[in-house]
């Protein structure tokens, strides 16, 4: 090589480098979801702003199920993923169990003007969802079922009836239908919940296990009232089945944002979940999917009608009907065992 | 019997069957690579968890939810693989003794099934079975039941979409054995003053018997590890052992307490080969023969 040469091919890269570190582009995180039209919803509410804003670019990628994931890649030493949006749950059990990151709050401000139910020391609250009382309007015109001691009344409410097969909201309704308060619900009495639920076991169709399972169930009048995700039972409605739901005693959950341990990009990391909850792609977020906002200052923007407000479930008229449910009770050791409970009462 | 003196034949058969080893090598090797070693990582983290543990497998051995799930799963696939070969049998039969064409025919509708996934047939059947499905409506439809019949979400949904799953695992199999037993023997029988029913029970019957040991070991252990029908047409009740293998991942955080269950049905399973393969050349059951 000719020392022309050399110098030629030394410039070019200098050139290369300065162009990347202009374009900020060595920046990027890795973002993970749970896919289909919430993923969507999320890249034009939330996701592509904020990369705009704050000059980097997010890779996306999906899961259903981000758990297991999160434990090999950090288990391996060398996670490749940034951020997960995942139930809060797995968040706090990770952050105990040494897999997530405990955020710092001080670098993330809007994180810290939330409430504190809205946060744990190692996730902020991303969007809200809810397990509802949905029903047919076909079986129910009218004086349809509102509450779950409702679902529980087979002789008042005749019909077939279809559960999550699993403990978590599940345990929750069965101790309102038992008449406990939806503010008095944590902690559990496990007991009590599971006899509750030996109760209506024989009347219950199906124990469904997937939300596009109890979008079916309902859709094709396979069942008359069940429990399900709002977002699915509006879905359903909106496609012109006769569906309803009631935000009555439904159960407030969320999925939440949290930083893997030793994730390669931890700084922007951070950034990008600050900027994540800031109230405005927050209040975006509603406008392209039946979700709530995670920030409720979201509320506040004013982007968010109040007509359209009055269907989100975290919106604080409709909250204040329903539990919040308590990840820190569900990661705690009396949840994880009243979860390993349930497969034995599902057998029996 | 006298030494063969050497035969010339026998260094050509040597490189033949070196040649045949390079040429499977590379799908060896994937196997290895893709079954064999993740398999037995999975295995080993059933025993190993910061540190030596048998803690997976106690819980396996001891806690009942284990043991009704093993049960159940044997349970459903003794009866899938009983109406498979109740239904199987005269199938193959059929496609034995009709002309060719005939023959072809038959097999291709029982292949048939084969290019629909099974997500799809599962879902298929829902629409059939369910309380509002084709089957209820045309029954109320003829007034003949009042009420739907619970036909899903059930354990009966799930044995009826697994039997036509495996249906072609045993039609095959009994086909091939029948093929290769000669029509001769049944006009001898029939020669000798036989009835149909006695040559077919006392010659074709036996006869075909590896064949039917073959089919029902192909469904019988294809069935224990079913997971998709179960957990679409069960209902959430018929838990069967593959969906505890899935369950334990989300409980217990950890692949070991899954791959213990796994562990187990492996060994189960190939406790199965070991002893169908005292009575049958394992070559059959595989169907390379």
């Amino acid at each position: 090589m000719t020392t022309k040469q050399t110098i030629g091919l030394g410039c070019a890269l200098l050139g290369a480098i300065g162009l990347t570190g202009a374009a900020n582009a060595a920046e990027q995180i890795t973002f993970v979801s749970q896919g289909g039209a919430y993923q969507e919803a999320q890249t034009v509410a939330i996701l592509d702003p904020s990369a705009k804003k704050l000059g980097i670019t997010i890779n996306q990628d999906s899961i259903p199920d981000a758990w297991p994931a999160i434990k090999t890649q950090v288990g391996s030493g060398k996670p490749i993923w940034d951020v997960v949006d995942t139930p809060t749950g797995y968040c706090m059990r990770g952050g105990e169990q040494g897999l997530i990151e405990k955020l710092d709050f001080s670098k993330i401000p809007n994180a810290a003007a939330m409430p504190e139910a809205y946060r744990s020391p190692y996730s902020v609250s991303y969007e809200f969802y809810s397990s509802v009382l949905a029903f047919s309007q076909k079986t129910f015109p009218k004086g349809a079922p509102n509450s779950w001691a409702d679902f529980w009344d087979v002789k008042k409410f005749p019909g077939r009836r279809a559960l999550r097969n699993h403990p978590i909201a599940t345990l929750e309704a069965a101790l309102m239908a038992d008449g406990v308060a939806p503010d008095k619900l944590y902690p559990l009495d496990v007991d009590r919940a599971f006899k509750k639920l030996e109760e209506i076991k024989p009347s219950i169709t199906v124990w469904w296990t997937s939300g596009a399972q109890s979008a079916q169930l309902l859709n094709d009048g396979e069942v008359d009232m069940e429990m399900a995700w709002n977002g699915r039972v509006s879905a359903v409605a909106k496609e012109g089945a006769k569906v309803a739901f009631t935000y009555n005693q439904g159960i407030l959950q969320s999925t939440s944002l949290c930083i893997l341990k030793g994730a390669p990009n931890l700084d922007t990391a951070v950034k990008f979940l600050n900027e994540a909850v800031d109230p405005v792609h927050q209040a975006n977020l509603p406008l392209n999917i039946d979700y709530g906002p995670g920030n409720p200052k979201a509320f506040e923007t004013g982007i968010i009608k109040p007509e359209r407000a009055a269907q989100l479930p975290s919106e604080p008229a409709n909250a204040s009907k329903q539990a919040l449910m308590s990840y820190a009770w569900w990661s705690s050791p009396a949840g994880e065992a009243a979860e390993k409970r349930w497969a034995a009462f599902m057998q029996k | 019997m006298t030494r063969s003196v050497p035969d010339p034949s026998q260094k050509h058969q040597r490189r033949e069957h070196g040649l045949m080893l390079a040429l499977v090598s590379p799908a060896l090797l994937v196997i290895l690579a893709l079954i064999v070693l993740p398999v037995g990582w999975l295995a080993w983290q059933s025993i190993y968890h910061d540190g030596f543990t048998l803690e997976n497998y106690r819980r396996v051995f001891t806690e009942d939810i284990y043991w009704r799930s093993f049960a159940l799963t044997f349970e459903i696939s003794l009866g899938v693989t009983v109406i498979a070969l109740l239904l199987g049998y005269p199938v193959a039969y059929l496609a034995n003794s009709v002309p060719k064409g005939w023959s072809i025919l038959i097999l291709s509708l029982v292949v048939l099934p084969f290019w629909t996934s099974v997500l799809v047939r599962a879902y298929a059947w829902l629409a059939l079975l369910q309380r509002t499905g084709v089957i209820n409506q045309f029954l109320r439809y003829l007034d003949v039941i009042s009420e739907p019949l619970a036909m899903v979400h059930n354990t009966f949904g799930t044995v009826v979409a697994t039997v036509h799953i495996l249906l072609p695992f045993m039609v095959l199999p009994l086909y091939a054995t029948m093929q290769k037993i000669p029509g001769d023997l049944m006009q001898a029988g029939a020669s000798l003053g036989a009835s149909p029913s006695l040559t077919f029970f006392r010659v074709f019957l036996p006869l075909s018997l590896p064949g039917v040991l073959a089919g029902c070991t192909m469904v019988f252990v294809l069935c224990l590890g079913f997971y998709i029908t179960p957990e679409l047409l069960g209902g959430g009740r018929t838990v069967m052992v593959s969906m505890l293998v899935s369950r334990n991942v989300e409980l217990y955080n950890q692949f070991g307490a899954a791959s213990a269950v796994a562990v187990v049905l492996l060994v189960g399973v190939l406790a199965i080969f070991a002893v169908v393969s005292r009575f049958i050349s394992l070559d059959r059951v595989l169907g390379q023969k």
